[in-house]
């Protein structure tokens, strides 16, 4: 009998022609689908063209797709973008999206289940631990592996320990994923899970959808996490169905498999949480945060984290027949042209628009401080992405705090950091 | 391999960020990196920098963003040696994957300014300035190997002669 094994093991060793694997092993690991975007895949593609094969391992299983500044923000971008149109059609990649078509790449996979349950993906891009709320084991890796991985398939991988973070209980009004990972983060610190998996699980997440799961495991990264990973369930797969082209599989941990430590959180004492500048660390309860009547200057509902279509709902639902605060802006973002079409039709893009917001096409844009929403010296920004380091979303002196995209909704109608419950 | 450079010493959780803003990444030329490397922590840095320094940190160096950018920036610099009390992952595997080398250490006892002389192959780090001599954690064996390989793409393209070879 092998040993026990977590379910991030059992995918790892599944990839690999090796019968057992523990915890350090470094492995060479097939990968099913690598992911580069307009940052990342230049440099992988410049070091590809220099490796010598004649052609990419599998047109199938690479995915390009141009979201961090697209459509182009400046001539530099564009030749960027450009880069890789010219790469994808040269070696006909299968998933290459062109604007229009593309759309944030962690929301962008999964939703066109190019991404599967049990998959192994790597992706140049830190939040492809999103792919992890599928059942997946997916991690960000840079453009150097990229290019390796697109020219055999294969990624170094060094099989990680888990940490095991059970939420148990129902979730309380306006608790969503994005505060399980931010009081999680909070909790164990921006290294907590550094190199390690994390394992999620606990009653729950009965409670929540797949949006959820995909904000919790995307997050991952913040607590340095290599990957953060749920068990398939009957709530995956009713998401795959009809997604799915190709078979999977839902592999789940072994019952006596074994943890680095376990985490054990009662959901019904977590509230709505916001980081404070300039960690993901810095999380409080959204009552406590309102009680510092903090003013923000802008509002941001998007990003890989909280550009789903249950995001763009809740926060309609808040902003319906109201007006946002004079002198704050608020920058809705739809993740795909599916989620941005869905929007559409559900009238949501009415509301956003007669509260006073702009719907951007779909794009990581101010996320990072690319563009689509800029902040200047000493502006404030409450944000449902996923990083407030210091000069993130723009001048070194502005300020990111995070929440989620109800919490984003209300502030942006009060003009200062509020509770759901104080425009509901 | 030894080294000796003066330090720019810098805090914890440095993120890629702080090393290389959004903001230029719309290009992925090292030399135009170089520039503005380090730029959100030390605006300075690029223009006092010199070739052999070493940047020295504290835990969790190279957090957020799996941007290569953020070790080619440090590399074009000059700087041939991060030492941090800890690195967040994929800034470590990037660093090895580019040739950047990078030592995991006590960094408490060193501060900007100081003239150290490393040996990369025993993991010794003299501080000449402080007569203090610290040791950093081995580095795994398979990392060690891709450094001395040239780092990944350099075992990729004798990968591919290797098996070229074996066809003919």
């Amino acid at each position: 009998m092998s040993n026990p094994l977590t379910i991030t093991e059992k995918i790892i060793l599944a990839h690999t022609d090796l019968e057992s694997c523990s915890p350090g092993d470094i492995v060479s690991a097939r990968v099913d689908i690598a992911l580069g975007n307009d940052i990342t895949a230049p440099i992988a593609i410049r070091e590809f063209d220099t490796i010598g094969v004649c052609d990419v391992f599998d047109n199938e299983k690479i995915a390009l797709v141009p979201d961090h500044f697209v459509p182009n923000k400046d001539i530099a971008s564009a030749k960027q973008a450009k880069t890789l149109r010219e790469f994808a059609k040269k070696y006909n990649i299968k998933y290459y999206f062109e604007s229009g078509e593309v759309g944030i790449e962690h929301a962008l996979l999964p939703e066109q289940g190019i991404v599967l349950p049990g998959d192994l993906v790597i992706g140049a891009d830190s939040h492809t631990c999103t792919y992890g709320a599928l059942g997946a084991f997916s991690t960000g890796v840079g453009s150097t592996d990229l290019a390796y991985a697109m020219a055999f398939g294969e990624a170094w991988l060094k099989i990680p320990y888990s940490i095991k973070v059970i939420f148990d209980g129902k979730p309380n009004k306006w608790v969503s994923g994005k505060d399980l990972i931010l009081f999680l983060i909070g909790k164990i610190g921006v290294e907590g899970a550094n190199y390690m998996a994390l394992e999620f699980s606990g009653t729950t997440f009965k409670y929540l959808t797949m949006a959820d799961r995909f904000s919790i495991s995307n997050m991952a990264i913040e607590a340095g996490a290599k990957s953060g990973i749920f068990e398939p369930d009957e709530i995956t797969e009713e998401y795959i169905s009809g997604r799915a082209k190709r078979d999977y599989i839902m592999y789940k941990s072994d019952p006596d498999a074994q943890y680095l430590k376990t985490l054990k959180y009662d959901t019904t004492k977590i509230n709505p949480q916001v980081a404070f500048p300039h960690l993901p660390e810095n999380s409080v309860d959204v009552k406590e945060a309102s009680a510092k009547n903090i003013k923000i200057d802008q509002s941001v509902i998007g990003s890989c984290t909280n550009g789903r279509i249950e995001d763009l709902r809740i926060a309609a639902s808040i902003l319906k027949g109201k007006k946002i605060a004079k002198y704050t802006r608020l920058i809705v973002i739809p993740a795909t042209p599916e989620i941005y079409l869905m929007a559409e039709k559900e009238g949501l893009i009415d509301i956003f628009m007669n509260a006073g917001g702009v719907v951007s096409t779909p794009t990581c844009g101010p996320c990072l401080g690319g563009y689509m929403g800029i902040l200047a010296d000493g502006e404030r920004a409450i944000s449902s992405t996923n990083r407030n380091f210091k000069g993130r979303m723009g001048d070194i002196t502005s300020e990111v705090y995070l929440a989620n995209p109800a919490v984003c909704a209300a502030s942006a109608i009060t003009g200062k950091i509020s509770s759901p419950d104080e425009v509901a | 391999m030894l080294l000796k450079g003066k330090v720019f010493k810098f805090a914890d959780n440095i993120d890629t960020d702080a090393i290389i803003p959004a903001r230029y990444l719309n290009d992925s030329d090292p030399e135009n990196l170089r520039k503005h490397c380090m730029e959100d922590a030390d605006p300075s840095f690029a223009s006092k920098v010199n070739k052999g320094d070493f940047i020295v940190a504290g835990v969790n160096f190279g957090c957020g963003s799996s941007r290569e950018h953020a070790p080619i920036a440090i590399k074009a610099s000059g700087v041939p040696l991060v030492i941090a009390k800890s690195f967040a992952r994929i800034f470590y595997r990037n660093s090895f994957n580019i040739g950047l080398l990078i030592l995991e250490a006590d960094t408490d006892s060193i501060d900007s300014e100081d003239v150290l002389e490393v040996d990369t192959d025993k993991g010794e780090i003299k501080n000449i300035t402080k007569n203090i001599t610290i040791y950093a954690k081995p580095i795994p064996k398979f990392m060690a190997e891709l450094v001395v390989a040239g780092g990944l793409m350099e075992h990729a393209r004798k990968r591919v002669k290797k098996e070229g070879e074996l066809k003919k």
